[in-house]
Formats: C-alpha cells, structure tokens, sequence
C-alpha cells in the first residue's frame, strides 16, 4: 500500500495521514453494545486490500478517530467489516449512525496473523472472549475459506451472557457446520434458555484438555489472555506456540506519533499480532 | 569559504528573503526563538539558545493535514499541500541540526510523512558555529561538534564577520543566489574560533558526560531498574521538557470544527501527560514514574535500539535549563551510569 504514489500530493508515496470517505451500507446489531458495521468507498468494493488481524482507523470527523480491527476476512472480495463495541465518545457515535451515513477510513494498519507461514498445516485453536472475536473471525474465516491448508481447527469463544456472543449466526450456521471444526461456547453465569457450558474461559480451556499438537491463537481482555496463557503452559504449550495481540492507544498508524510505543516496538506498525515469546521482551507496559 | 561584514548582515538576509522565506532567531518581548524575517524583525544571533529548538521549522508545533466538508450526509477530503517554495532556517546550531537528523530517522522511514518530507526538502540549513558554549550544553556527549555544525552551509560569526562555508549542493545554491555579497576568505580565518570554541567545551561541566552503558542492550534490565521511583519525584508532569527539545515527536490529531468544514490537524503532544496513553480499557502508563521513565528510556534505549545506536537526544540542554523541578536527562544518565554508582 504504501509505495502506490499518493492521489493527492503528486511526487510522494500514498499518504496514509489521508483517510477515504466511507458509506455505511449495512449494520448488524450483534449484542446489546456491539454492531458489525459493513463500510465500503463510494464506488463500492473495498478499501483496500488487507491481511488477518490488521486494522484500519474509522473516523467520524469532528468527533474522533480510533484504531478498529477488520473484522471481515480477505477472502471476503465484496466488502469489508468492521465489529465495533460501544464504551467511549467515538464508538457511540458510530452507535448512533445509519445505514447512508458516511465516515472516513485509513490503513490498513499493523502486521498480520502468520496465516501463510506459522500457522499453514497446523491444527489450531483459537480462544477469544467477548469483543476480541472480532479480529479472530477474521483470521477464522480466512482458514475456514481456505480449508484444506490447515488442520483441524477448534474455537473456544466465551462472553459475560449468551446475549454478549459476537456473530453467533455465522458461529451457529457456518462454523459449527464446517468440516474438521469443533465450537466451544461459554459464559461466565448460568441463564436461562443457555444449554452450553457455563465458566470462564479458561476454566473450560484446562477442561477441554486440548493436546499440545497445535498452534494457538489467543484474543480477550487482558485479565483473560493471563489466565489463559498460564492454562496453556501448564497444559504443555510452549509459547512459541501461541500468538495474540496487543491494544494500546493509537492516533497515526505509522509508528510516528508516540502513543503505542512499548519497549522498541510501535504496536501499530510492528504490532497488534505479537508471538507470546516476543511480548515477553517487551517491558511490562501492556 | 566567504565572508560578509556584520555590518552588512541585513543586506545578506534581504537578498536571501528575496528569493524564499527566511527563518532565524527574532527577540520578541524578551524571548529569542525562530521566526520569518522581515525587515523591522529583531535579529539576535547572539543568545545562544532559542528558547524553543527549531524543530517548528520541519515540524510546526500544529499544521493542518486535510480539511473534511460535510454536505448533508456527504463527506469530502481536501488535503493540505505540502511545502512546495524552499526555506532558508538560518542559524540553527549544531545540536538542532543534529535533532533534525533525529526526526529524520522518525519521519521519513517507511511509511514515509509526506508533511515533513516535503519540508526537509525545500528547506536549506544555515548553521551557525556555537561562539559562547553555555554550562548546560552537553551536545559533545553525542559527537556533535559545536564548532564546525552540520548544515547545507556552516557559518560563524566574530566580531567583524559572519564567515559563510557552502558544504552541500544545497549549500552551493543559496550561496550562488547571495554571491554578489560575499567577499572570499581564507579556511584559516575560523581556526582560532574552532580552537577557542572546543577550549570553552573542554571546561564544560558535562561536555564529557558518560554514556556508557547507555544503548539498546539491558532494556529491560533498565527498566526494572527501582532507580526511576527515586528519580521521577520532583517531576510535575508540565511536559516543559518535551515542547522544547528538538527531537521529541510525539504528537497528536485532532479536529477542529471551523464552521466551514473540520480541519485535521497534528500538534505536538506529550508522553508526559497522563491522558496521553489513556483509552476505553484504561491506561497502561498510569503514574508518573512510568510516564517519566518512558521519555528517557525512548531516547536512550528504545530509539538507538531502532536506529543503529543512534540517541534521540542531542545534547543542547534546554530541558536541563527549562525544568520548573532541576530534574533532566543528565541526572537519569549519571544515575544509571557508572558516576551514579
């Protein structure tokens, strides 16, 4: 992306400061606080190409501009997908738009889950609890569209209510129906009407007992992500075996501004997607 | 090299003012700092350090990056231009020089800043030789040289002259524009003033201050270090230290409604300030002992880690004059190293 000569200052290499204009065409009440919001250029199509686990910034002008994870996998040609939980100034506003409304996006931002490389023949197993789907559905979905490069693949995904689980439907209707796919669901109370299991992530991660012939990719809050890493070690996982990501706050994208820096590394540009051993040389800043 | 009499600088300055704009160190109310020249400007080359660093000339303290109009749902992007006429910043000295070098590292690697691209481009650097090297410089410590500086065109100044040495081929083509004024000089005529002036370093309290153990090595080591709870203390978080020192970049966006479309625009920000790293799932620098130990953990370990050993500090000490606590980087460098122990 960036070496494509920028549109708007002749000379120079694509700016990636200069967001485009964005049209929501379609949004997805997924839980009470969560909408999945479909935001395509004026022409249609997509923005511009991306990897699993890359982000773009989504801008509502005059309001603010955050860091979001493209929730749609690459092998979605159509258009792109952005999973967005309402708990600040920006993201209730986004709350508040509708389907017309118009936006800015730039990126795509960051590095990308090691589809091609790390994780292709692989049995893998994905965790992710919450919101944090988001960025897994789309490395997920790529795997799913691209079946017969990987191995088996389990996904444990828990969230605080069965009415807090991010894109159930396609859990229920696509997921569970593909080939070599298991689907764990939990959540942290019981309820009525929820026959599944009941429990923090993972307490039903050292239950399931995965074995230790698989890649694992982890995503959550970060109270999760520490309890389930000591699961994963104590169940025999080496942390070369495990990957997930890092959220700092962000304003350019580029590693410029500041913000992200955590030891050597700008999440935004050598980030989001970290290998477990790699966090580990990074200062405790996270 | 050349020379132009002092008596005959204001001509040198129209004549480069003919030609593009000029910056250079103008006394208003009391205070030096860079600014456009005109002919009724206050020129002062003799404070030796401008209260801000010249840093604004390649990275304004805020400049707008696009403007957004909305037209009912309607959304549309101007994007500013860039810088497109060159610019003279005359009498930048050598650590400034150095802290541009500095934000080069920042800026122009991949993805490339268009913004400040363009103005490291068009913008040709007149440095000025350090006459008077004051008590808190410490620019020797990065093997700056005070008295011969980086730059397109070095110059120094004495009683009589401003000498004036083209190094670049930018240089060479300010000097051909401004040719009619100078006068050829002997190479020998700054010797004595170099000499004087690595003398008057010599005798500097912390020209020769220790680096050792300073580098992209024992990150962590550092970090953990239980010295930052002692040293942060007396910081009060005013972010002083950042807004003058030439290679601090951390900035932030913004947008400003004007009534007549939203300006983006960029300014400068500070890793000191507690909302900087603040988001929706809280904060992951939340006192100020981590925020401090940020700031000086970046510029003597993270970014010489990312930039073959190369400090994002230059030496030229205005955080150690500038600071409402006596707090600055060379009470962190002696505490950690081998003078602290």
């Amino acid at each position: 992306m960036h070496d494509h000569e920028c549109t708007c200052h002749p000379g120079y290499v694509h700016d990636t400061l200069v967001p485009q204009v964005g049209i929501i065409t379609d949004i997805r009440q997924e839980t009470p606080d969560v909408k999945t919001f479909r935001i395509e250029p004026p022409q249609g199509g997509k923005f511009f190409e991306h990897m699993p686990g890359q982000c773009a910034m989504i801008c509502v002008p005059g309001v603010s501009e955050a860091m979001f994870s493209i929730t749609s996998s690459p092998t979605n040609k159509e258009f792109q997908e952005f999973s967005i939980k309402k708990c600040g100034e920006l993201t209730d506003c986004l709350h508040s738009l509708e389907v017309g409304d118009q936006v800015t996006v730039r990126g795509p931002y960051g590095n990308n889950f090691p589809v091609e490389t790390d994780l292709k023949g692989k049995n893998l197993l994905f965790i992710a609890g919450g919101i944090a789907l988001a960025p897994l559905r789309s490395v997920i979905n790529y795997v799913l569209d691209n079946r017969d490069n990987y191995g088996h693949v389990d996904i444990l995904y828990g969230s605080r209510s069965a009415d807090d689980l991010v894109q159930l439907k396609e859990i229920q209707e696509v997921w569970m129906n593909t080939k070599d796919v298991d689907v764990f669901l939990t959540i942290d109370r019981p309820q009525d009407g929820w026959n599944g299991n009941v429990g923090f992530v993972p307490t039903y991660l050292r239950e399931l007992a995965f074995d230790t012939n698989r890649i694992a990719v982890l995503c959550g809050p970060p109270i999760m992500i520490k309890f389930c890493l000591q699961a994963l070690q104590e169940m025999g996982f080496q942390k070369e075996q495990i990957w997930t990501t890092l959220e700092l706050r962000m304003k350019c994208g580029i590693g410029k501004c500041g913000r992200c820096n955590i030891g050597s590394k700008y999440v935004c540009k050598d980030g989001p997607v970290f290998r477990c051993d790699q966090i580990d040389e990074l200062p405790a800043e996270y | 090299m050349k020379k132009i009499a002092i008596t005959k600088l204001n001509d040198l300055y129209a004549a480069i003012a003919q030609n593009q704009s000029l910056l250079l160190p103008i006394k208003r109310a009391g205070q030096t700092n860079f600014g456009i020249w005109t002919e009724d400007a206050e020129v002062d080359l003799q404070t030796l350090k401008t209260v801000k660093s010249a840093k604004d000339a390649f990275f304004p303290q805020s400049e707008n990056l696009y403007t957004c109009y909305k037209d009912g749902k309607k959304i549309s992007i101007a994007p500013e231009k860039l810088q497109e006429e060159s610019f003279v910043v005359f009498g930048m000295k050598g650590c400034d020089v150095r802290g541009a070098m500095v934000l080069d590292k920042v800026f122009l690697a991949n993805p490339v800043d268009n913004y400040y691209a363009a103005r490291r481009e068009h913008g040709i650097i007149v440095s000025l030789a350090c006459s008077q090297p004051e008590e808190s410089c410490f620019c020797k410590a990065f093997g700056i040289d005070c008295a011969e500086p980086e730059g397109d065109v070095v110059t120094w100044l004495t009683a009589d002259y401003l000498y004036w040495k083209p190094v670049t081929e930018k240089g060479e083509a300010l000097t051909a524009q401004v040719a009619d004024l100078l006068e050829d000089a002997d190479d020998k005529a700054v010797s004595e003033q170099k000499a004087a002036i690595a003398a008057t370093v010599e005798k500097l309290p912390y020209a020769n201050i220790s680096l050792e153990g300073w580098n992209g090595d024992a990150l962590k080591e550092k970090f953990d270090s239980p010295l930052w709870e002692q040293l942060y203390k007396p910081c009060l978080a005013c972010g002083t230290c950042t807004f003058v020192c030439p290679t601090c970049q951390c900035y932030d966006i913004k947008d400003y409604d004007t009534g007549n479309g939203i300006q983006r625009y960029r300014c400068w920000d500070s890793c000191m300030y507690s909302d900087f790293t603040m988001m929706a799932h809280g904060n992951n620098r939340n006192s100020q002992m981590q925020r401090f130990r940020q700031r000086f953990m970046h510029k003597l370990v993270y970014f010489p880690a990312n930039n073959d050993g190369m400090y994002s500090c230059v030496g030229c000490g205005r955080c150690v004059d500038k600071c409402p606590s006596h707090l600055n980087i060379l009470k962190v460098i002696k505490a950690f190293g081998k003078e602290g122990k």
